[in-house]
C-alpha cells in the first residue's frame, strides 16, 4: 500500500438510477470520508465506471467490504498504483470555471 | 394470461410461499388491495403501519422464512421505516411493499408523496423503485433472493400506482427467488482453527443471531460438548444452548452475569460465531477478551475486523462451516477450564433476588405458568433484560426481541406475527408500561383476529431503564422518566374487547397462573416495584468486568 493520504477505489456499477445514491449513502451512513467522485457510463451505457477518492487509512478495508455488498456494485478495486492526476485535472477544470 | 401490476405482484408473492400479509390500505396502494381481495392471501389489517412491519418480523423471526408487509405512500411508508430499520439491524428477511404516487407525479410534491426510495436506502439491504409492470417479473423474485441470501435483511419495493394498474400479457410466471448458495468454507482456515482449538487451554464460544439464522444450534452444541468449550450468548443467540446445559453461561455484556463476563475475560481463544461484536455485548472493546486470540466465522465477511481483528476468519454458512469444523477438531475434556467455569458460576452467577416482589421472581412465576412450548416476545427496557437474564429459552426462534435497534413497541405486533405463523402455539408478550403504550392500538387487531396472545405488562410507572441510568449516572436527577398519568391497562384492554386483569404487588401467584393458563387474547397488568434496577450493569464506556451491583451504586 502506498503512503499517500488518499487512494482511489475504482468501481464498476450498474448504470441505473439509484446506484449513485446507494454508494454516496453508504459513505455518509458509515462516516467514511469521500473526497471526490468521478463517474461516467462505459461500454454501451449498461454499466458505469466510478472513481472514488478516499482516505488511505485503516477504514479503507471496511469501505471496500461494505461497497462489495451493494447490489449495483459489480466490482471493487483499490487502485494503489493510479496517480491522482485525474482528480487534479478536474480540479484545474473546475477551478477555471467561473461559477 | 392478462394481469395488471397489482395482481401480478400478488401472484408472485403467492409463488414465494407467502400466506399472510400485514398492512394498511391507502390511496396509493388501493389497486394492490383490490387484487389482494380477489386472491386467497390472508390479510391482517393492522392499526399502524409500524405494527405491520413488526408483525411481518414476528412471522420471519419465528419461522426463518421471509414475510411481507404493505403500506401506502407518504405517511404509510414513513410509519413503516422504524420496523424496517429494526429488521436491518437484526438481519431479519422482511419484504416491504409500499404504494407510491403515479410515476408522472413523482417529484411534484404530490399528495402523500415522499421519497420512500431515498429514505429507505440506509435501512434496507436493498430497495427498488418499480418503473414498469414488466420489471416486477424480475424485481419480486430478486427481492426474495436478496432478503434470504447471505446475511438476511429487509428489502423494500416501492410501487407507483400507475404500475399497479398497468396491464401485462404473460405466458408464464418467473421462477420464485431462492437464496444463493453460501460461500464454501475455506478448508485450510478450518484446519487452522481446529489446531488453534486443540492448542487452547481456555477456549470460549461466543454465539449470536447468525447461529439461529443458519440453523446451526446442534453444531454449536456438538462443538461445545465434544471439545469441552463453554458458551456465552448474545441477546440474539438466546436459545442456542438449552438452559440446563452446564456449559451454557447465558448472556454476556452490559447486563450479563459476572460469571459470563469473567469467563470472557479469562479465555485464551474466543470462537466468535454469527456475532458482530456489538457494543452492548463487548463493553469497552479494548478490554473485551483481552487475553484471547480470536476465531471469527460469519456469513458476512465485512464483520471480520469491523470491531475486532480476528486471528483467523471463515466466511461461510455457519451450519456448513461448523459441520466441517466438528469433523476436524480433537475431542477434549478440559477439566481444569470447566472447573474454573464452575467456580466462576458458584461465586458470580445471577442470584435469585430475595424480595418476592422482584421482577426476576415474577418472570420466574410467568415462566412456570406459561405453556412450556410458548413463544415469547419481549419488548425493550428493564423487563427485556430481566427476561434475557432469567427466562428459560428452550429453543431458538422462541424468544423474539428487538436486539440491535432496541425499539419499544416491538413485542405486541411481533407477537401477532408469531401467532399467525404458529397456529396452536401460545405467544406470551413480556412488555413494560412504557413499551405497551407504543403500539397499544394493536389490541384491536388482536381482538379482531382472536390471536392467542397473552400480554404481561410489567408496570413500574416509569421508563425504567432511563430512570435507572439517571439514578446511577446522572446524580439521581430524574427527568422525563416517570409517568404521572397511570393508565388503567386492564380497562383499556377491555375497551378493545380483550380480557384483562390487574395484579397488585402483593398478588396471589395462583391468580397469576390462572390468568395466564387460559387461551388468549388476554392482558395482565402486573405491578412491579417502581425503583428496582437491572443488575449487574456495565457503566457505558467501561469494560465488562467493571459491572456494578446494587450495593455498589454511586460508590
Amino acid at each position: 500500500m502506498n503512503n499517500l493520504p488518499n487512494t482511489i477505489v475504482k468501481l464498476k456499477v450498474r448504470n441505473h438510477p439509484g446506484a449513485m445514491s446507494h454508494i454516496t449513502g453508504l459513505f455518509s451512513r458509515r462516516g467514511f470520508n469521500l473526497e471526490g467522485i468521478l463517474c461516467a457510463p462505459v461500454g454501451g451505457g449498461e454499466d458505469s465506471a466510478m472513481y472514488l477518492l478516499v482516505r488511505n487509512d485503516e477504514r479503507l478495508e471496511q469501505i471496500v467490504k461494505q461497497l462489495r455488498k451493494l447490489y449495483d456494485v459489480m466490482s471493487v478495486v483499490v487502485q494503489d498504483d493510479l496517480d491522482h492526476t485525474v482528480f487534479n485535472r478536474i480540479e484545474e477544470l473546475l477551478g477555471d470555471a467561473r461559477l | 394470461m392478462q394481469l395488471n401490476g397489482a395482481s401480478l405482484l400478488i401472484e408472485l408473492l403467492k409463488r414465494q410461499g407467502i400466506e399472510s400479509v400485514a398492512g394498511i390500505p391507502g390511496g396509493a396502494n388501493l389497486p394492490l388491495y383490490d387484487a389482494l381481495g380477489q386472491s386467497d392471501l390472508r390479510h391482517v389489517l393492522v392499526r399502524h403501519e409500524q405494527a405491520g412491519g413488526f408483525m411481518a418480523q414476528g412471522i420471519a423471526r419465528s419461522t426463518g422464512k421471509a414475510a411481507v408487509c404493505f403500506a401506502t405512500s407518504g405517511p404509510g411508508a414513513v410509519n413503516l421505516l422504524t420496523a424496517i430499520a429494526d429488521a436491518k439491524l437484526d438481519s431479519i428477511p422482511v419484504i416491504a411493499v409500499t404504494g407510491q404516487v403515479a410515476s408522472a407525479l413523482i417529484g411534484t410534491d404530490a399528495f402523500q408523496e415522499v421519497d420512500t426510495y431515498g429514505m429507505s436506502i440506509p435501512i434496507t439491504k436493498h430497495n427498488f423503485l418499480v418503473r414498469s409492470v414488466a420489471e416486477l417479473l424480475e424485481i419480486v423474485p430478486e427481492a426474495f433472493r436478496l432478503a434470504l441470501s447471505g446475511r438476511q435483511g429487509p428489502v423494500l419495493i416501492d410501487l407507483p400506482k400507475d404500475v399497479q394498474q398497468a396491464a401485462i400479457e404473460l405466458d408464464a410466471l418467473p421462477a420464485p427467488g431462492v437464496p444463493d448458495p453460501a460461500p464454501e468454507p475455506d478448508g485450510a482456515a478450518l484446519a487452522h482453527m481446529a489446531r488453534m482449538i486443540a492448542a487452547a487451554e481456555r477456549p470460549l464460544l461466543y454465539v449470536g443471531g447468525g447461529v439461529v439464522a443458519s440453523g446451526a444450534e446442534a453444531e454449536v452444541r456438538a462443538l461445545s460438548a465434544g471439545c469441552g468449550i463453554p458458551v456465552v450468548t448474545t441477546l440474539m443467540g438466546l436459545g442456542v444452548m438449552e438452559p440446563e446445559n452446564p456449559l451454557g453461561l447465558g448472556m454476556l455484556g452490559m447486563h450479563g452475569s459476572r460469571a459470563t463476563n469473567f469467563a470472557v475475560d479469562r479465555t485464551d481463544l474466543l470462537i466468535a460465531l454469527g456475532v458482530r461484536f456489538d457494543d452492548r455485548a463487548t463493553g469497552s472493546v479494548a478490554s473485551f477478551a483481552p487475553h484471547a486470540r480470536v476465531i471469527h466465522m460469519d456469513i458476512d465477511e465485512a464483520e471480520f475486523g469491523k470491531i475486532r481483528r480476528p486471528d483467523i476468519s471463515c466466511e461461510c454458512d455457519l451450519r456448513q462451516g461448523l459441520k466441517r469444523l466438528n469433523r476436524l477438531v480433537a475431542r477434549a475434556e478440559r477439566r481444569e477450564w470447566k472447573a474454573e467455569i464452575e467456580a466462576l458460576r458458584a461465586t458470580h452467577s445471577l442470584p435469585l433476588p430475595e424480595d418476592a416482589s422482584h421482577p426476576v421472581r415474577l418472570i420466574g412465576s410467568l415462566a412456570a405458568a406459561a405453556p412450556p412450548d410458548c413463544i415469547v416476545t419481549a419488548d425493550v427496557g428493564q423487563h427485556q433484560m430481566w427476561a434475557a437474564q432469567s427466562w428459560p429459552v428452550r429453543r431458538s426462534r422462541s424468544f423474539l426481541t428487538s436486539g440491535g435497534l432496541g425499539t419499544m413497541g416491538f413485542a405486541v405486533p411481533a407477537a401477532m406475527g408469531a401467532a399467525i405463523a404458529n397456529p396452536g402455539t401460545a405467544v406470551l408478550v413480556l412488555t413494560g408500561d412504557g413499551s405497551m403504550l407504543m403500539n397499544i392500538q394493536e389490541l384491536a387487531t388482536i381482538a379482531e383476529n382472536g390471536f392467542d396472545v397473552r400480554i404481561c405488562v410489567l408496570n413500574n410507572g416509569h421508563l425504567g431503564l432511563v430512570r435507572q441510568q439517571q439514578e446511577l449516572f446522572y446524580g439521581r436527577r430524574y427527568v422525563a422518566s416517570r409517568f404521572d398519568a397511570r393508565p388503567d391497562f386492564a380497562a383499556i384492554a377491555r375497551g378493545f374487547g380483550v380480557r384483562a386483569c390487574t395484579l397488585a404487588l402483593d398478588r396471589d401467584e395462583g391468580a397469576l397462573a390462572r390468568a395466564l393458563s387460559a387461551r388468549g387474547p388476554v392482558l395482565l397488568d402486573i405491578a412491579v416495584p417502581e425503583t428496582e434496577n437491572v443488575y449487574p450493569m456495565v457503566p457505558p464506556g467501561k469494560g465488562n468486568v467493571e459491572a456494578i451491583w446494587a450495593q455498589e451504586r454511586n460508590a
